[in-house]
């Protein structure tokens, strides 16, 4: 069962019901250095990732280091 | 000749006074380079949306175990994304220290003073050495300290302007009343804008064009590391006072024909 969600600001449809299965659904490495995740607002650590649930509506943000000043 | 100093923010103690952005490099070749010929320990990173569509070399990989990896909130308009993409940093890079930055508008990028204390004492209080950009402004800073930060960053100019130190007064009176280190950031165009906030007083410099657009950036980088490492020294050393008049300096006694 798919379901609506955010990523990135963008409306995406995932059937993954985990982070950790997000990311592997969007081709992100869990184990890159420098990935973070946050959903509705508030960080999900890495090691809460297998467990934390993606549920419908949610807004998540994938973020990881880029150049700047 | 003064001993070697070394510079200390939230504990942590660095021998190069120079913090350099990595942002803007023509090539990462460049930007590589251009980092080791600053002599550089420490180098801000912007946090970003991953793409989903590709993926690049991760930071963290391509600098993170030679260099000081600071991240800031580049960009952020609002204490709640500036928060957000604080914490997201401290998960992404494991630090908590951040170079908070919220600025007011998107044409200036003057730093939003009121929402940046707000900001700041939110972090504070969540655990993070905060290293706020603002503008030089000395209530301002003494009101960024009173919150805990760890440093302050009040701009020479604005970003990307290349003007210099344009109230070096202003600049002096932050240093002259701070109780926490100062890094002059943003503005610097050339050498000597660096040479001169280390002359004013500052702990260090924090600079990003200057280097990565200028025609040379390794050079230019060069140039930085020994403009900091003079200013530094002048600094120490203790300016002579400005007078209006000549002052010889060649004795008056004993010349021919007198």
């Amino acid at each position: 069962m798919t379901r609506q969600i955010r990523v990135n600001g963008d409306p995406v449809p995932v059937a993954a019901t985990t982070i950790a299965a997000l990311l592997a659904e969007q081709g992100i490495d869990r184990t890159a250095k420098g990935v973070a995740v946050a959903v509705n607002g508030g960080v999900v650590r890495r090691a809460e990732w297998d467990e934390t649930p993606v549920r419908d509506g949610d807004d998540i943000e994938i973020v990881r280091p880029f150049r700047g000043g | 000749m003064v001993a070697a100093d070394d510079f200390e923010i939230a504990g942590r103690r660095f021998g190069s006074r120079l913090i350099m952005g990595s942002g803007g490099y023509p090539n990462q070749q460049v930007m590589l380079d251009a980092l080791e010929a600053s002599g550089t320990e420490v180098v801000t990173v912007s946090i970003r949306r991953v793409s989903l569509e590709g993926y690049s070399e991760s930071m963290v990989d391509l600098i993170g175990s030679r260099y000081t990896l600071l991240p800031n909130t580049a960009g952020c308009e609002s204490v709640r994304d500036a928060v957000l993409t604080a914490e997201l940093a401290r998960e992404a890079l494991e630090t908590d220290w951040v170079k908070l930055e919220l600025i007011g508008d998107r044409e200036t990028l003057m730093p939003d003073g009121i929402q940046l204390v707000e900001a700041a004492e939110q972090l504070v209080k969540s655990g993070f050495q905060v290293l706020p950009y603002c503008t030089d402004d000395p209530i301002l800073c003494q009101r960024l300290v009173d919150v805990g930060s760890s440093a302050v960053m009040p701009l020479g100019s604005p970003i990307g302007s290349g003007m210099g130190i344009c109230n070096p007064f202003n600049l002096e009176m932050i240093v002259r009343r701070s109780t926490v280190p100062v890094v002059c950031d943003a503005g610097i165009g050339t050498a000597s804008d660096a040479a001169q906030a280390l002359e004013i007083g500052c702990d260090a410099v924090m600079l990003n064009t200057a280097v990565s657009r200028s025609n040379d950036p390794v050079s230019m980088a060069a140039a930085m590391r020994r403009a900091v490492e003079a200013g530094r020294l002048a600094h120490r050393a203790g300016r002579i006072p400005r007078r209006r008049y000549a002052e010889p300096s060649s004795p008056q006694l004993g010349l021919i024909g007198s």
